[in-house]
């Protein structure tokens, strides 16, 4: 039955494969050396231009345009009229005062979402890999465990939750259980932005877990051996060695993390929408709303506020491509 | 089967890697039907000539005739040759039978042509039972046989070798020589083959091309080399253990041949011919361990402290510090380190070599 | 169980569990507990009847209240037992129910009515599974659209990933030609560049190429992954170039090169990259949510958003809905455990 399949899937491979041979035969025999590779890396490089490289370009032109049409032939050039206009404030701590308050609330929101996020999850996660990396009865079950909810979907994950946080879900019949008020968890802003910063974690520290495990795993053991022979207490060994050889792999969970959390999104308009107000608008759904979402559609104020987000996500990865320069070799292989 | 033209020539061949020339020049002729190995220390551009007349390195200068037809802008496939690699190169994904009928498919040769020479060319080579394999369940040996089957199934004009045996352990190694070279009978097709061990370039070949530094220091067949090197440095590389040098002086003899003083050891008479060397110049004189004699007889005599001997039972080695040279004895031998033993040179045994390291030739 | 003793005290190798050991075991287990008592709870809930999902508190496993035909009444009537008062102890049907009192009858005489206070009698349950849910799905809503969608731009997605991404990786990895080192170096950029800051632009490019509403214009934007680029030209990298040239002798085209050595010795990253792939096509949210704008041609995660955010959101089929999407992750996943893991720990991507 499968090697049957399996004969079937060479036999399709094989006639849709032999297609192109003819034609890239007849390259190889008329293309001056070396530019076979071309060829080769062609249809991806194209459509990398088109999809990526050109949408870069168009960036840059739409957030110096304004209106509301969407072919840029249309669109009014407005020059830095978008820029200015989302850095406007009287007063940057109070996004009331600001001519784009929602942008301002957005970029508060997202900068208190990432300290509390990036730093709760490095904690949690570390803590995970340091002890699934002990010698745990069945610990590949424990560590698909806690990796499983990385592959849900976002949408998914965000519904998950809100079935548990719901008025009449499991969370509030526990509290009443013991003898507590049920509450509305996604109504108040407090608990509601509470629950945003829990559920990323709970989505997406598995995938660090992973990488401090893998980072754990690199340290060789007869280091550890030596340290035994030399009697360092276990609060000395992790201190001396442990901490500093893992570093690699910890910085690299905290920029690739900081980079994410930046950027998050999907999750929380499931979840809360933003809400309640603004209390979980980030910058992400800021430009979705911007730009997709309202009746009135700012693609330029969209687009600019993109290139703020760019501008702070480029600095993070020079201080990733930083921080990984000095440490190359030591976590990964 | 009618064969093609399987006669190679190499016209002033000159490879280039950017800046650097590895290839200086090379000339030679291989013809029809010969066992040709190259040979020398790695790095001196064997394996570079090779994939040049493969085709899967670039000429940069010079001429690659293959049947007299010039070569040098043909695809490598197109050059009727088969290559055994090194690491065999088999593909690892594919059985032993897709192994060899790879490159018959690729022609587009009708599939029951391309059972009968697989089939053949496994009965062959004792392959008949592992065609159905794939090659990480087979040993190093029948690796090596299923890498040559896929050369053979092609009917190349010439077969190139590139160092084959040097992933065998020693026993391997041997047998497979004796195999090759009956391979090489039977089929009758030129082939090239590359090493750096000498055994094998003398036990298998037609004709040796020693090459060094990109450049070639003597062609030869395997005795000539042997008995006539044209240089220092083939006389050394040739023959196991290496020959002994002493360095001297032109002497003022009162014979034919030159007189050689080596300075502490006195004159050793040669049968090189004096000519155009000067008194007082710098020479060498080199002599095979085989060919020292123990005991002395009156002329050319010397006498060494024993440093080492090394029994083998059916001959042995003595290393003697001072001069220090190695001599071989037949049979067994009861010298002890620290021992003076006389030994003789014989005058037709001695090689003379100029400051330059060219053989001095002997008086016609 | 003595040797099961001796298996849990051997951890350490010092014959018995220490604090630190049974500290880990219970952080393991409420962290496992909070990772996956979630998703079984949506599961169990998912086979809920809508009348089990406002039950509150909620039970555990899916129930219903248990009926009994009764002569004279034409619907089964549902039981209660009566845990108060004169008839404590029996079990009754209930004809209907007014107020504070319901009224009664005891299935075996089910001419006498009995008033019985609502405070004194509990509901007789029994497990159920709503299958209904799910076969629903199928007849109420456009599910099997949304399904197709989802499969249809994941398989194709993925193919194409994996044909454009190894013959770009191919080039770069086993090819010396002029612009190798900027195309590589431009590709490993892109890996920085976030996918949301193209977003404005990106949906004029696919407005201009027709792309909107239409399955392609998710699948074009994605294949060209720069991840997938990185992990199979570093994989090809370790494949001797010995076979390629032996290919080269062997008269094989470089095309055939391509497909019939180094593709099919590709393999295992190949599959980490399908794995990949799969993943991030079928879970994809924001940019299919910008291109798709007709219900039709919406994706199952498109789809349960809609659905979450409709005024009055029936629950049981939103749930069912929601495992539907997460079954094929989790069947895969629990498939191809150790190569995710793994894939992912060494090429440090998701």
């Amino acid at each position: 039955m499968l090697s049957t399949a399996a004969r079937w899937f060479g036999r399709l491979y094989a006639l849709v494969m032999n297609l192109p041979e003819r034609p890239m035969r007849w390259a190889q025999g008329h293309l001056p050396d070396g530019r076979l590779g071309w060829l080769f890396v062609g249809p991806n490089l194209a459509i990398f231009g088109v999809f990526t490289f050109l949408p870069i370009v168009i960036d840059f032109y739409y957030a110096g345009t304004g209106g509301t049409n969407l072919l840029p032939t249309e669109r009014p050039w407005v020059g830095t009229e978008n820029f200015s206009s989302l850095l406007a404030c009287k007063d940057y701590f109070d996004p009331n005062s600001c001519v784009r308050d929602q942008f301002w609330y957005a970029i508060w929101n997202t900068s208190k979402f990432v300290v509390l996020q990036v730093a709760l999850m490095l904690v949690f996660s570390l803590t995970t890999a340091l002890v699934l990396n002990r010698k745990i009865i069945g610990r590949g079950f424990f560590r698909a465990a806690f990796f499983y909810p990385v592959l849900l979907s976002p949408v998914v994950v965000a519904l998950i939750w809100k079935w548990v946080l719901q008025r009449d879900g499991v969370l509030n019949a526990a509290l009443v259980g013991g003898g507590m008020q049920p509450v509305e968890w996604l109504l108040g802003a407090r608990s509601a932005f509470g629950w945003t910063v829990f559920v990323s974690i709970w989505a997406h520290m598995g995938f660090y877990t992973l990488i401090l495990l893998a980072g754990l795993q690199a340290i060789p053991a007869d280091i550890y051996e030596a340290a035994s022979m030399d009697a360092a207490p276990p609060w000395r060994v992790f201190r001396r060695i442990t901490l500093p050889l893992l570093m690699p792999s910890v910085l690299v969970v905290f920029v690739l993390g900081l980079i994410r959390a930046v950027q998050i999104f999907d999750e929380v308009y499931v979840l809360t929408g933003g809400g309640p107000g603004s209390a979980t608008t980030y910058l992400v759904e800021f430009i979705y709303n911007t730009g997709f979402s309202s009746q009135v559609r700012q693609y330029g104020l969209a687009a600019a506020a993109s290139l703020l987000l760019a501008g702070v996500l480029l600095v993070l990865t020079l201080v990733q491509l930083r921080g990984m320069r000095g440490t190359k070799g030591d976590s990964r292989g | 089967m009618s064969r093609m033209n399987g006669s190679l020539s190499l016209e002033g061949l000159v490879k280039r890697f950017g800046g650097t020339q590895v290839v200086h020049g090379v000339s030679f002729d291989v013809a029809d039907g010969e066992f040709v190995v190259f040979v020398g220390p790695s790095g001196c551009g064997k394996s570079t000539l090779l994939r040049m007349i493969c085709g899967l390195e670039t000429v940069s200068e010079g001429e690659v005739r293959i049947g007299g037809e010039r070569v040098n802008d043909l695809p490598a496939a197109r050059r009727g040759l088969a290559l055994v690699f090194q690491s065999y190169a088999l593909y690892p994904h594919m059985t032993v039978y897709q192994n060899m009928a790879f490159g018959l498919e690729n022609l587009g040769m009708p599939k029951a042509e391309i059972a009968q020479r697989v089939g053949e060319a496994a009965r062959m080579l004792r392959l008949d039972e592992y065609l159905q394999r794939k090659p990480t369940a087979l040993s190093g040996g029948q690796r090596q046989r299923v890498a040559i089957g896929r050369a053979i199934v092609r009917e190349p004009r010439i077969f190139l070798f590139d160092e084959p045996l040097s992933n065998l352990d020693a026993e391997l190694r041997v047998g497979m020589r004796t195999e090759l070279a009956d391979l090489h009978r039977r089929l009758g097709t030129t082939m090239i083959y590359v090493t750096h061990d000498q055994v094998e370039a003398m036990t298998m070949a037609d004709k040796i091309v020693v090459l060094r530094a990109g450049r070639v220091e003597q062609v030869g067949p395997p005795l000539e080399l042997y008995n006539h090197p044209c240089n220092r440095f083939v006389a050394g590389f040739i023959g196991s253990p290496q020959m002994n040098f002493l360095e001297g002086r032109v002497a003022a003899g009162d014979g034919p041949g030159l007189a050689v003083e080596i300075p502490g050891f006195g004159v050793l008479r040669t049968n090189a011919a004096a000519h155009g060397l000067a008194p007082g110049g710098a020479v060498s004189i080199g002599i095979r361990p085989e060919h020292v004699r123990a005991g002395h007889e009156g002329d050319n005599d010397l006498t060494g402290a024993v440093a080492g001997v090394e029994q083998l039972g059916g001959l042995s080695y003595v290393r003697l510090a001072d001069p220090n040279i190695t001599i071989q004895i037949p049979g067994q031998t009861r010298l002890a380190a620290g021992e003076a033993t006389p030994v003789h040179f014989p005058i037709d045994a001695l090689h003379v070599f100029d400051a330059d390291g060219m053989t001095v030739p002997a008086i016609s | 169980m003595a040797s099961l003793g001796r298996l849990l005290t051997a951890t350490r190798g010092r014959g018995k569990l220490d604090w630190t050991d049974w500290a880990s075991y219970l952080y393991l287990g409420l962290g496992t507990l909070l990772m996956l008592g979630p998703v079984l709870w949506l599961a169990l809930s998912s086979l809920k009847s809508p009348s089990g999902l406002i039950e509150f508190p909620p039970t555990l496993l899916p129930q219903e209240q248990v009926r009994a035909a009764v002569p004279n009444y034409p619907n089964p009537l549902p039981l209660y037992r009566i845990t108060k008062g004169d008839h404590a102890g029996q079990t009754l049907a209930e004809v209907r129910k007014i107020g504070l009192q319901a009224t009664m009858v005891d299935p075996a005489a089910p001419e006498t009515l009995i008033r019985v206070p609502i405070d004194d009698r509990s509901k007789i349950m029994r497990l159920h599974a709503a299958w209904d849910n799910y076969t629903d799905l199928l007849k109420k809503f456009d599910f099997g659209r949304y399904l197709w969608n989802s499969v249809f731009i994941t398989t194709v997605a993925t193919i194409i990933t994996l044909l454009l991404n190894s013959m770009a990786a191919f080039a770069l990895s086993k090819y010396k030609f002029a612009g190798r080192e900027p195309v590589f170096l431009m590709m490993l950029a892109t890996l920085m560049i976030p996918p949301t800051i193209i977003l404005v632009p990106n949906y004029l490019i696919a407005a201009v190429l027709g792309l909107t509403d239409n399955p392609w214009g998710v699948i074009w934007p994605a294949v060209a992954t720069p991840t997938g680029v990185f992990l199979l030209r570093q994989y090809m990298l370790t494949l001797p170039d010995d076979l390629l040239e032996a290919a080269r002798m062997d008269n094989a085209s470089e095309w055939r090169i391509y497909w019939r050595i180094v593709l099919p010795l590709s393999k295992p990253a190949l599959a980490v990259l399908a794995i990949f792939s799969v993943m991030w096509r079928w879970n994809e949210f924001l940019w299919p949510m910008v291109v798709l704008g007709r219900n039709e041609t919406f994706t199952l995660p498109l789809a349960l958003n809609s659905f979450q955010g409709e005024l009055t959101t029936q629950w049981n089929y939103l749930l069912a809905m929601t495992v539907v999407t997460l079954v094929p992750v989790t069947v895969i996943f629990a498939l191809l455990q150790r190569h995710i893991t793994q894939g992912i720990a060494s090429a440090g991507v998701k």
